[in-house]
This record gives structure tokens, sequence and C-alpha cells, in this order.
């Protein structure tokens, strides 16, 4: 007899099994950390008071979770029609294209807050259309989207390394990046935000796409468990064939649900490109795409747990950056390291505790 | 340097680039043809790197070298059978894990240990696999045509790379002729089937599993230990992707998988050999276009429109059992 359909009450499934899954990883990572040589709570010490002791360190920490959280509800969203869409990386990086182009062509003339609809829509519509051709693909070819969006990250990079190298470089300039966005191409800083809770945002890049991703998270909530669409994604996401006697178009649900997923990863770039550096630069994703993948499973695939889960990995960020500056032994990869532990223990090994929580789950509602 | 030499070099750094390639997508070959996608083979070669390179320099030795890389690289594919076979785990979600877990560990690693920023120190020429002269090379190196083309690019490559070249027609042989093989093939087609034929899935999919962690270690060591001298960070670089896409490409086939990684690791060499070069009529040709062309072929093969690649028709599905 399994014990893996037995049900468990929601707070042991989004709750206690994500918990028990990260404090796993956690140990692991101790161990790693042990292993070099270093005291791994002297380790998470260092990494917590980086990333939350001080206004700059949140500033930071939010900023990378800003991230997160864009890439996080891309994942989601596709997940959500069962897809599972790997080429967030990709998509982030070409809406940076978007963004940027966006920035290029109106910092001259127009204030911030007039240049900034035209770059989310940018952003998104970059994002999406380099997620159509794999959506296209699976919805009318068949082939597998895992394969096809690994394979547009690759075309993806090299495509924007193309850009960057011959198109968009300042002439004369050795870097590979565009110029710098003049005032109506920034996005300016929360640092009023900060203030509101007594606190310094000193050079952290925390911006407005903060609250962009705040009012995506919202959307995403109510696309997903308030409309029509939402709904029949949820539903091919469970049972495609289920979906398909309910009338449900497969190729449409498929190709609509990338578009949005893209769009949601292209807009991450607004965080960086606009929000940070105020100009296209290669890397600038810096595998927040694959985070994604990392906060969406620990989210558990809904907009508050993917909140969560990212300001998670924003501290796990800023924490790392701090921590290998204080102990340079320990190189900022740990924080990969970490990420990847999450992923394996939450995402593959989800169940891994299942059966011996359902037994004691037993125990005691039996008693 | 006139054509001919050009041709010589360009097809003696397809060779070298090509091998990393073979080894890893017969590795994909067999965990895919069991049923057990593994999108972690890029980590697997680079933690085996590592590991090769880490241990041929304490002991000196390739072989010890080679044992370790096959060792660490075998530790992975366990964990990602673990995962996939034992706890029915998401294969993909799983395979997205070792390949972070190899990127940041071996830094982590090896800046601990050797403290040069996540590199290996350099290794001695006797702790590296050293290229062999095959007999009759200097007999044969003045005969026009042939002679170049024996001494520079068929002799005077590294044990690992004649082993790749092995490697392909025994994989075809272990997987067509062999019960383990038959096994393995209908395993990924209809697990269902073996199980009521009293073999066991899990311990067939280990197996598999198992022989691809194996070869992805051959692939890794030979990066590490006998194409360079050192372990560099991040030095796979998208090759294990590379080897996934010669796999579809081939079509899950072990003679079209050496075919198609020759084709890649051509690319490559001819992407190195035209940057900066003009091309008449068309005049200089991106490098970037060369770098993707193997995923946009690839995408356009998946789409059906150069034959179609079917997969093994259980890929990614847990086997359960009691159902």
């Amino acid at each position: 007899m399994s014990t893996a359909s037995v049900p468990l009450p929601r707070w042991i499934n989004y709750a206690v099994l994500p918990l028990l899954n990260l404090i796993l990883a956690f140990l692991v990572s101790g161990l790693v950390v042990w292993i070099i040589g270093e005291n791994p709570l002297e380790a998470l010490k260092l990494m917590l008071t980086g990333a939350l002791g001080r206004g700059e360190g949140i500033g930071f920490t939010l900023f990378y979770a800003t991230n997160f959280i864009f890439t996080g509800l891309s994942v989601a969203v596709a997940y959500h029609a069962g897809l599972f869409n790997i080429g967030s990386e990709g998509q982030a990086y070409l809406g940076g294209l978007g963004a940027a182009l966006v920035a290029l062509a109106l910092d001259h003339y127009v204030p911030w807050y007039v240049t900034m609809p035209f770059a989310i829509l940018g952003a998104a519509a970059f994002g999406g259309l380099w997620a159509l051709i794999p959506a296209w693909l699976q919805a009318k070819r068949g082939s597998h989207i895992v394969i096809t969006t690994i394979m547009f990250n690759f075309i993806g990079a090299a495509l924007m390394v193309y850009l960057l190298v011959n198109v968009l470089i300042v002439p004369g300039k050795m870097a590979p990046e565009s110029r710098t966005f003049l005032e109506g191409g920034q996005l300016p800083k929360l640092d009023w935000l900060m203030a509101m809770f007594g606190m310094k945002l000193g050079p952290a890049p925390f911006n407005v796409s903060f609250l962009i991703a705040l009012v995506m998270c919202f959307l995403v909530w109510v696309l997903i468990w308030r409309t029509k669409l939402g709904f029949e994604m949820r539903t091919l996401g469970l049972s495609r064939s289920a979906a398909a006697y309910a009338g449900i178009p497969y190729t449409k649900i498929v190709i609509i649900t990338m578009l949005i997923s893209g769009g949601l990863a292209g807009m991450m770039a607004l965080n960086p490109v606009l929000g940070a550096s105020a100009r296209l630069q290669v890397e600038f994703v810096g595998g927040a795409g694959f985070v994604g993948i990392a906060v969406s499973l620990m989210g558990r695939n809904h907009p508050i747990g993917i909140i969560i889960a990212a300001i998670l990995f924003g501290v796990l960020y800023q924490g790392g950056a701090e921590l290998s500056f204080d102990m340079p032994n320990i190189t900022r990869e740990m924080i990969v390291v970490i990420q990847g532990l999450v992923v394996l223990f939450a995402g593959a090994l989800e169940y891994m505790f299942r059966p011996a929580l359902v037994r004691v789950y037993q125990q005691f509602t039996k008693g | 340097m006139d054509f001919f030499d050009i041709v010589v070099s360009i097809l003696g750094s397809t060779i070298r680039l090509s091998i990393p390639l073979i080894f890893t997508a017969l590795a994909g070959l067999f965990s895919e043809r069991s049923g057990i996608f593994d999108i972690g083979l890029e980590g697997k070669m680079l933690a085996a790197a590592f590991a090769a390179a880490s241990a041929a320099y304490i002991t000196g030795s390739p072989w010890i070298g080679l044992a370790s890389g096959i060792g660490v690289s075998i530790g992975f594919s366990l964990i990602h059978g673990f995962a996939s076979i034992t706890n029915r785990g998401n294969q993909i979600v799983s395979g997205v894990a070792i390949n972070f877990v190899a990127a940041g560990l071996t830094i982590v690693l090896g800046q601990a240990w050797f403290g040069q920023g996540g590199r290996t120190p350099q290794l001695p020429a006797d702790g590296r696999f050293g290229p062999i002269k095959l007999p009759g090379v200097d007999a044969i190196r003045e005969v026009p045509f042939i002679g170049p083309i024996y001494a520079n690019v068929i002799s005077g490559n590294n044990i690992l790379t004649y082993l790749a070249f092995v490697a392909v027609p025994l994989s075809w042989w272990v997987l067509y002729r062999t019960r383990f093989g038959l096994r393995l093939r209908a395993v990924g087609e209809n697990p269902g089937a073996v199980d009521t034929a009293g073999i066991s899935v899990t311990w067939l999919r280990y197996r598999a599993v198992i022989v691809a962690g194996l070869l992805c270690g051959f692939a890794g060591t030979y990066l590490a230990i006998a194409q360079s001298a050192a372990f560099i960070k991040d030095m796979s670089a998208g090759k294990g992707y590379i080897a996934l896409a010669a796999l579809i490409f081939a079509k899950w086939k072990p003679v079209p998988v050496m075919f198609a990684c020759l084709l890649f690791g051509f690319l490559d060499a001819l992407a190195n050999f035209m940057q900066g070069k003009q091309v008449p009529l068309i005049g200089e040709v991106p490098v970037q276009i060369f770098q993707s062309l193997p995923y946009i072929l690839t995408c356009i093969l998946l789409a059906g429109f150069i034959g179609a690649a079917n997969p093994p028709k259980a890929g990614g599905v847990p086997y359960t059992k009691e159902r």
C-alpha cells in the first residue's frame, strides 16, 4: 500500500513539507561550509546580518527579490498549464533588449513615468515573443517545450552578444554594452519607501520595479484563480485529455500561457536594466531565470509563496555576497550550491519525507 | 597556409572538440533510452572535470584522475537516480539541480582547496593524458595527402580520444546485441511490459543511469586533463546541452550520435577558425551564428521539418508499479 496518495492537510503540504526540504538543503550547505573548514553557524549569522542588518543590505535583498518574483511568476504561470518553462533566462535577456530600446528611444524627450509603461510593454513583448516560437513548436509540432526553451536560451544569448558587440555598442568603447540611459530612461529608487521604515537605502538599487512586481503578483493571482482563462490553464495542467473533453483549445491555451510566461520573464529586465545599471549589459540576467525555477517550486506556484521564496533567495544572494567578503574562503558561488540544493530537495525530492509524515500524521489523528 | 593545411588543422580541432560531446551524448543515450531524461549531463561533466583535475594534481597520476572523475560523476548520477527513480521526482528539476550544485560546488571547493579563484593548479605533463604516436607515423608522414592526415588528425591524440571512438560501436553492441541492451530499450518504451516480464524496472534504470555517469566521467576527465592541463571554472561551457542537442539530432541512436557530435564539433572548429576572417561575397560571419547553429538545427529537427525525432515513449515519466 502506498502512502503517496493519502491526503494530508494543507498546512502540512504547503508549510511543513517545503520547510523540511528547505532545512535539509541548508543542512547540506552547512556541511559544505564545514568541509571547507569554516563555521557554518558563523557563516549563517554573517549572511543574515549582511542581508537584513542594515537598510542598504535590505535594499539589495529586495532588489534581488524583485528579479526572482518576476522569473518565479513566469515559471509558475507556465507550470499551472502543465508547461515547464526553462527558458525564463533567455526570455528575460530578450526582455532587456525590449526595455532598453524603449529607454534609448525615449529618454531624451520624456520623464521616467512616461517611459515606464512603454518599457514594461517593450520588455513583456520581447520576452513573450522569445517564448512564442517554443510555444508554437510545443502546441503545433509536438516538440518538447523543455528542450526547445533550453535551446532558445542559448540562441538568445548568442543573439544578444552579437547585438551588444556589433550594433548597440557605444562607438569607440570596448565594453559590450549600450549607452547609459538619461534620467528619462531610468526607474527611480525607492528611498522614500525605506525612509518610511526609518532606514537608509544607500547605494542599493532597490527601485520602482519592486512595486511593478507586486502588482504582477496580484494580477497573476487574479488570472490563475479568478478568470476563465486561468481555469482553462489549470484544467490543461491537470489533465490534457480532460481539457480536450471540456472543449478547451490546447493550441490557444499553450500559446497564450507561454506569451504571459515569457512576458513576465521579460519584465524582470526592468529591474537590472532600467532600475540599476541604466544600460544594457551582457549577462545582466545572471541566472535569475533559473532561480525562478527554485522560487516557483518553493512557493508552490502561488504568488504569495513566490514573494516569500523570492525574498528568501534575495537574502541568499545579498547575504552570500557579504559572506564572501567576510570569509574569503567561501566564494559567492556558495549561493549557487544552496540554490541547487533547494531545487533538489524542494523540487526533485519533494516527496521524500511524505511517507514518514503520513505515518506520523496518522499516529496523531488516530490517537 | 595553403588550403590543405587549413583542412587538416580544422579536422584536427574537430576531433578534439567532438570527444567530450561524444562521451556525454552517449551518456545521455543510455539514460534516455531507459526512460530517464538527463539534463544534468552538463553538471556531471563539470563535476567530473574538477574531480579529475584535483586528483591528478594531488597524486600526479592521470589514471587516478580518471577514476575520481568517473566516481564523482556516478555519484551525481545516483542522486539523479534516487530522485527520479526511487522518489519519482521530476527528472527535469533534478537535472537542473545537479547542474546548479556542480557549477557552484566546483568553484567553492576549488577556491577553498587551491586558492586560485576556482581553478586547479596547472598539471605537469605526466599528470595528463598525453598524445599517443601511432605506429608508422614517421614513415608515412611525407606521403602526400594521406601522410599529414594520418600524422596530424589520426595519430597524436590521447588515449581518451581513441576510447571515445571505441565507445561508439561498443554502445551500439551493448544496446542492440545484448540482453541488457534489449531490456534497457524496452524499459524506455514500455516499462509496464518489462515489469510484467518479471524484470526490475528500478534496477535496470539505475544501471542505465550509472552507465551515463561513467561516460560523463570520461567526458569531464577529457576536458580537464587531456585537452587542458587544469580545471577552469565553468569549463564545460554548455557542452552538456550541445550533447543533448546532438542526441536529439541523432534520434537516440549510437552511430548517428557520433556523426552529430562530429558535426557540432566541426561547427565549433570552423567558428574558431573563421573568427575575424572575411568570406568572399558575405563578409565577416559572426561567430555567434556558428555557436547557435546546433541549437537552431535541433529546434528545426524537433519541429519535424527534417524528419521526426521521437524520444523514447516512457521518457520523463516515473514508473509506478501498483497502478
